[in-house]
């Protein structure tokens, strides 16, 4: 059964459902699952996180290695956000060329991440003009039972925080026998997060299952942060057949700062 | 709402570039269409609907579209390699989706739409310029269509609302920075299709963003309505 498609039996018992404001698992439908972050995925990272989501797990590890800046950023170190869906975690997920929704996923932490300026990337030149840090994170979901963007951006900022830069020797090379104390260059105020709305009839719902997901007509994710003291939305995506009607937006800017709160007090250690 | 601002090229905060859009421009494809915002100019094909291959790829209860945007290697200051690259498949993509609630591709059972939008010359403003030319190469094809789609970026240079960012102004980095919001919506409904956002924007102000993008469209609707109108009434110029 997991490897089919949703039946229309199933979308049309949810589309009722969340008109009534009910959901499978009895939560409301602006209601989160319960979330649950841990380090120590693996040791030889430079910085790693897990995070679960309900049922849904997603593990990301920073690593750095020196090298070239951009010619249009020398004086700047570069970041680079990747991730895979291994068929490890899903059904769904087959080996091959990279379909939309693994090219989308690591997109969207890239530009929540950087767009809200967490990291302050001047801090991480070796020598100007010649040698930058290069700071790699790398999502990949273990289990996908729905809301894999939220997932890994919270999972991202927690690897960040996790993570130290390596020691280098004499000759400018990583050297890992040595143990590095010195954190990623990370703003205090700013921690990113993303939340995707989806919406099947007129009804929008937040962290879905996989099911809840699959049935879905549209996504709207937003990557909202704190700057200077202000709330910011940093980046912003739509995907699928149906549309957001401006009130749609307009009401999920009134939602966002209230579940960024939220989910901010209950992540605080961790991000 | 916002502070006036000399912007770059002069224009008043919510002055679109000068348009240009002409429909069939090239003679093979069934549907076909031009469209310019200042220096961004956009040309799209359309192909279909035709039998889709491979088999397995069809739907026997509606026709698909299948959209493929990407940049001209020249279109760009630095030289863009040619072919496909992760940033042009994204946007291939939510093109489809932006452009797919004003179609009935049900009538086209097995089909495909294929829609082809290239860059020639790019100044900011790639995607919406080419939503606005595909949605006219789709009229030109008589694809059956609810309503036209329009599509314009809005965004902020620090604090204040601009539309239609030029490349100058989305690399301004003084205060909050530059917000480009790329959005596309039917033009007689206040729904959006598109929503794709980097920068630093206030929620209160994504909403003045999104009202104001309406706006801007009502003036590409006329553009793209007199263009559809200048090939139907000049048959001479008809393929």
């Amino acid at each position: 059964m997991s490897s089919m498609d949703v039946s229309n039996l199933t979308r049309d018992t949810l589309n009722k459902m969340f008109s009534e404001g009910k959901r499978f698992d009895g939560r409301g439908l602006l209601d989160l699952r319960d979330i649950e972050v841990s380090y120590g995925v693996s040791n030889k990272a430079e910085g790693s996180a897990r995070v679960k989501i309900g049922k849904t797990e997603v593990v990301v590890g920073v690593k750095l290695a020196p090298g070239e800046p951009y010619p249009d950023s020398l004086d700047k170190g570069n970041l680079m956000v990747s991730g895979d869906l291994l068929p490890l975690a899903s059904p769904r997920f087959e080996s091959g060329p990279p379909g939309f929704q693994a090219i989308e996923l690591p997109r969207l932490v890239d530009r929540a991440v950087r767009e809200s300026g967490m990291i302050d990337l001047s801090k991480l030149v070796i020598e100007e003009g010649k040698k930058v840090w290069t700071l790699f994170i790398d999502i990949y979901p273990i289990n996908d039972d729905g809301n894999l963007i939220d997932a890994s951006n919270i999972a991202a900022l927690a690897a960040l925080k996790d993570a130290v830069i390596p020691n280098l020797d004499e000759n400018g090379n990583l050297d890992y026998e040595k143990t590095s104390k010195k954190k990623l260059p990370l703003s205090e105020e700013i921690k990113p997060i993303s939340f995707s709305f989806f919406k099947l009839g007129d009804s929008i719902i937040i962290d879905p299952t996989r099911e809840e997901e699959e049935c879905s007509e549209a996504r709207v994710t937003f990557g909202i942060s704190k700057w200077n003291s202000q709330y910011m939305v940093n980046s912003c995506q739509k995907i699928g057949t149906s549309t957001f009607t401006l009130s749609d937006i307009e009401k999920i800017m009134d939602v966002i700062p209230k579940k960024f709160e939220e989910v901010s007090k209950k992540l605080k250690t961790y991000l | 709402m916002t502070k006036l601002q000399k912007r770059p090229d002069g224009r008043k905060n919510n002055e679109l570039r000068p348009m240009t859009a002409k429909v069939g421009v090239i003679p093979n494809a069934d549907g076909s269409a031009m469209f310019a915002f200042g220096n961004t100019i956009a040309i799209a094909a359309v192909y279909g609907p035709r039998q889709l291959h491979p088999q397995h790829m069809q739907n026997p209860s509606t026709g698909i579209l299948r959209c493929n945007y990407d940049l001209l290697s020249f279109s760009v200051a630095d030289r863009k390699r040619p072919g496909p690259s992760r940033r042009s498949q994204e946007i291939s993509r939510v093109t489809e989706w932006a452009l797919l609630p004003v179609l009935d591709l049900e009538q086209f059972p097995n089909t495909v739409v294929d829609v082809q939008i290239y860059i020639l010359q790019a100044d900011a403003g790639t995607r919406t310029a080419g939503i606005n030319a595909a949605s006219l190469a789709l009229a030109h094809a008589g694809i059956p269509m609810s309503d036209l789609i329009c599509s314009v970026a809005v965004g902020k240079n620090d604090k204040t609302l601009i539309v239609d960012l030029s490349k100058e102004e989305e690399d301004f980095h003084d205060g909050e920075g530059a917000t480009d919001f790329a959005m596309a919506k039917p033009a007689n409904s206040d729904e959006f299709s598109l929503l794709q956002m980097d920068g630093k924007i206030q929620p209160e102000m994504v909403k003045e963003a999104l009202k104001l993008s309406i706006e801007s469209c009502k003036e590409i609707y006329e553009v793209q309505k007199k263009a559809l109108k200048e090939i139907v009434e000049s048959p001479e110029v008809l393929k």
